[in-house]
């Protein structure tokens, strides 16, 4: 279950990225490949637990979540893979490593709640 | 009106920068890094406890960190062999990171090193997630495991650049499919090297020593042998 561990990155790298400590964040959204190796629902269970007592406590997440594809030189084609994951190019059928999308695990950004004050 | 805020960063920056520098200090002081990933079981500690020694006897000045959840008991067998080794306890979490291994590297001068074996915590999932700054990360795949396990992990043995298929001597006692096997690892990623061991018994172990002489960076520190 290392999606705890993403979790709390996630957590400290959001609130070193806001204007101060004041704010409240309301969503994250997050960019994450069918290849990187991390469960949504264990991602979305280990969120709330992390988030509590932050800056992104009660935050919702949305995922964008990103199919594996991969590259063939010889057809200079990509394909789609699905599961499990067989690395080979759908055109020719040969065996091919070339990643080019599928491991991300990124944050895009972050939607603040309205000031109060305002 | 809702801000956005941009962040556009990836969630193990942190983790990929510290293993970026590690991977530095690696290269300068020419010492060859493993990163041993398997299931529970598989039998990294054995195969790490032969090898220690087997380099060792060559000439080469070898040192390993060892994962594990609690205990000290693999630190403890491995320290038989007569070289270097630390334990990481990780209390609970699944995986090493670059950090732990910074921190547990405190003390020992890395110009003296030829090998830093790193055995990870028994995981097939979380530890492919999380680089050490290592030259080469190795996979296990016990005969006793099933010949679909690559099928089933993906992600682990994509990130990894060499398999090795362990505890060999067994397989014609559980009708160990070797093809399916090898089609399974190379179905999840292509082109890698495989080899075959069984460190009991002692064999290809000769094959995987001198794979690994052939990733090291300098030869063996031969003192006093003429």
């Amino acid at each position: 279950m290392h999606e705890l561990s993403i979790a709390v990155s996630i957590v400290e790298m959001v609130e070193e990225n806001l204007p101060s400590e004041d704010v409240k964040v309301k969503k994250v959204n997050l960019r994450i490949g069918n290849f990187a190796g991390v469960v949504k629902d264990a991602l979305l269970f280990s969120f709330e637990i992390a988030a509590k007592d932050s800056q992104l406590e009660n935050a919702t997440v949305e995922i964008e979540e990103l199919p594996l594809i991969i590259y063939c030189d010889a057809c200079d084609k990509n394909s789609e893979i699905g599961n499990p994951p067989i690395f080979r190019c759908e055109f020719c059928g040969e065996a091919t490593p070339n990643i080019v999308q599928g491991k991300e695990l990124e944050i895009v950004s972050v939607e603040l709640e309205d000031d109060e004050n305002n | 009106m809702t801000r956005i805020i941009e962040v556009r960063k990836g969630i193990l920056k942190k983790n990929d920068e510290l293993a970026a520098n590690l991977r530095e200090k690696f290269q300068s002081a020419n010492v060859c890094v493993i990163d041993l990933v398997s299931s529970p079981g598989a039998g990294k500690t054995e195969l790490l406890e032969k090898t220690l020694g087997s380099l060792k006897d060559k000439g080469y000045k070898v040192a390993a960190l060892v994962g594990d959840l609690e205990t000290e008991n693999d630190a403890n067998r491995l320290a038989r062999s007569g070289v270097p080794v630390r334990q990481i306890e990780t209390h609970g979490i699944c995986h090493l990171e670059a950090e732990m291994i910074e921190k547990h590297l405190e003390g020992w001068d890395l110009n003296e090193l030829d090998f830093l074996f790193i055995e990870n915590v028994g995981n097939l999932v979380c530890p492919s997630s999380y680089d050490l700054g290592e030259n080469f990360r190795c996979v296990f795949l016990a005969v006793t495991e099933g010949e679909d396990k690559p099928l089933k992990y993906p992600t682990i043995y994509n990130s990894s650049d060499v398999a090795v298929i362990t505890k060999i001597d067994l397989a014609e006692a559980v009708e160990f499919n070797r093809e399916t096997a090898v089609a399974s690892i190379h179905a999840v990623r292509p082109g890698i090297p495989i080899l075959e061991v069984s460190a009991k018994k002692d064999i290809g172990m000769d094959e995987w020593i001198s794979f690994l002489e052939s990733k090291a960076n300098k030869k063996a520190s031969v003192a006093e042998s003429l």
